[in-house]
């Protein structure tokens, strides 16, 4: 257990990162550091590098130059175990809703019963209850992106990724995922989340990253960037958002 | 046409009346093809998971030999398990040419690379879809192995059978290998070919109804097992 108080929550520290490919850059990031210990939400229109960026600090990709360090240590194995990550579509298992999350407990080599009993309670808290025999393939897009939210949180990660994990989920959905959210950081839980709604980031965020184009042009506390934004990107994409 | 008429009637008999040279020629020829599908399943399997999902120079090359392997002509399986076997051959000592076991050695060659190339289909596809996911839960390329041949059940279970459709409706390899002897390694194939030449028409028909049912059976479990594996991924194909 880690002191909410004390205890140092996963800072990400990034530098010189780039990727390019066909001689455009797709990702250029000469400094960015997330330490914390909130909720950080990295917003932006399509193609801006969200989801690559979300890559890079999860280790998935090698970017072409520069390098994510983790609590001042270059991101290593070590790291990587204690972080999962929620992908924009989410790949789930050909296996039942409940062997998805099996999969990860018996991964922490966690004893048969009380994986059966952590199953029992993670679902539940997803509102999957009574889907647990059902082949996880079979359910509806919202319900396989909570299945992935569970699956990410069975694995008790320090560093929690999130690629758009509300964006095919109803209201009342979206609700009960927040608050999943919301207890993870409160349980001491980074949380990186991408979002392209708003009043989501207004909920949640404790900082907010605002990419275009491969390029973080605006990182700050959440208010101070959603009232007063200093870029032009920024307030351009904020208005359009508005507008929706 | 009186004639076929009646050689037929006369097969259907020897079917329902349980003639017992028919049923113990159609038990050996499960009993070699099941166990030479079994085989090939073991080695094939592992090998095709491992070249959809290691990456070393030479590959593709090996994909490429497998893929061949794959239609090679029976009779050239027979020769080549006959000169392996026969009395002068490097295993000729084993003794086995003329025996259930050779015609299970000349199946399982005939029936692995098939194994081996459908499961490397099947995994590396799966293997494609699933890597990020699997890399971002800590699991580690060989660890992946066991994950994707589980998730891929449904395919390779189909491929099995595919593999079994294959092994008991060959004749040419079994019948250089297995020599056709009576009681011994006469199975449904080879047989029909020897009762054909005979005039015995009504024992090859009855053994050639026996087959066309059992690959309607194979046909109908794939197309089953398809059916399953289509409705369980309805909506995320
Ligand atoms: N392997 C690749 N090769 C070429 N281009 C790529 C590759 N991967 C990503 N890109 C490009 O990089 C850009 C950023 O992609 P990314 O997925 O990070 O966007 P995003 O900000 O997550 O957008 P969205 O909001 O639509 O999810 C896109 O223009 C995409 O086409
Ligand atoms: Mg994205």
């Amino acid at each position: 257990m880690r002191d909410v108080v004390t205890g140092a929550p996963g800072i990400l520290d990034v530098s010189g990162l780039s990727i390019a490919r066909n001689g455009k850059a797709l990702l250029d990031v000469p400094h960015l550091c997330l330490d914390g210990p909130g909720p950080t939400l990295i917003l932006g229109p399509n193609g801006a590098g969200k989801s690559l960026l979300l890559r890079c600090l999860h280790g998935l990709i090698q970017p072409d130059r520069g390098r994510v360090c983790q609590n001042g240590a270059v991101l290593n194995a070590r790291h990587k175990a204690r972080q999962a990550m929620v992908f924009q579509s989410p790949v789930l298992l050909r296996r039942s809703v409940a062997a998805n999350l099996d999969f990860v407990l018996k991964r922490r080599s966690m004893p048969r019963a009380e994986r059966k009993h952590r199953i029992e309670s993670l679902l539940d808290e997803g509102g999957l209850g009574g889907k647990a025999r059902q082949p996880a393939r079979s359910l509806s897009g919202g319900e396989a992106q909570r299945l992935a939210i569970l699956r990410a949180l069975a694995l008790d990660p320090e560093t929690l990724f999130l690629d758009e994990p509300t964006s095919a989920l109803d209201p009342s959905a979206t609700q009960m995922i927040e608050r999943m959210i919301l207890r993870a950081s409160e349980r001491g839980v980074r949380i990186v989340m991408v979002t392209h709604d708003i009043g989501q980031a207004r909920r949640l965020a404790s900082d907010i990253v605002m990419m275009q184009a491969g390029r973080v042009v605006e990182h700050g506390k959440a208010m101070q960037v959603l009232e007063a934004p200093e870029s032009d990107e920024s307030r351009r994409y904020l208005a359009g958002g508005l507008v929706t | 046409m009186q004639s076929f008429a009646s050689e037929f009637n006369q097969a259907i008999s020897l079917i329902l009346n349980g003639d017992a040279e028919l049923w113990a020629i159609v038990l050996l020829s499960l009993r070699v093809s099941v166990f030479a599908v079994l085989i090939s399943a073991v080695i094939g399997m592992p090998v095709g998971a491992a070249l959809a999902v290691a990456r070393f120079p030479g590959r593709r090359a090996l994909i490429i030999l497998m893929n061949a392997l794959m239609g090679l002509p029976p009779v050239v399986v027979g020769l080549l398990v006959y000169l392996m076997l026969s009395r002068s051959g490097p295993l000729g000592v084993l003794e086995l040419l003329y025996t259930p076991t050779a015609m299970i050695i000349a199946q399982v060659v005939l029936v692995t690379p098939i194994m081996a190339a459908l499961t490397r289909q099947v995994v590396e596809m799966l293997a494609e879809e699933y890597s990020e996911q699997l890399r971002s839960l800590g699991v580690s390329r060989l660890a992946s192995v066991p994950v994707l041949l589980w998730d891929a059940r449904l395919a390779l279970v189909t491929a099995l059978l595919a593999g079994f459709g294959r092994a008991i409706a060959e004749v040419g390899a079994v019948i250089i290998v297995g020599g056709n002897i009576n009681h011994v390694t006469r199975v449904m194939t080879t047989t029909i070919a020897l009762e054909t030449s005979k005039g015995n028409l009504a024992m090859a028909l009855a053994l050639g109804v026996i087959l066309i049912g059992l690959a309607v059976a194979v046909n109908a479990m794939v197309s089953a097992l398809t059916l399953r594996a289509e409705r369980e991924g309805l909506r995320h194909a």
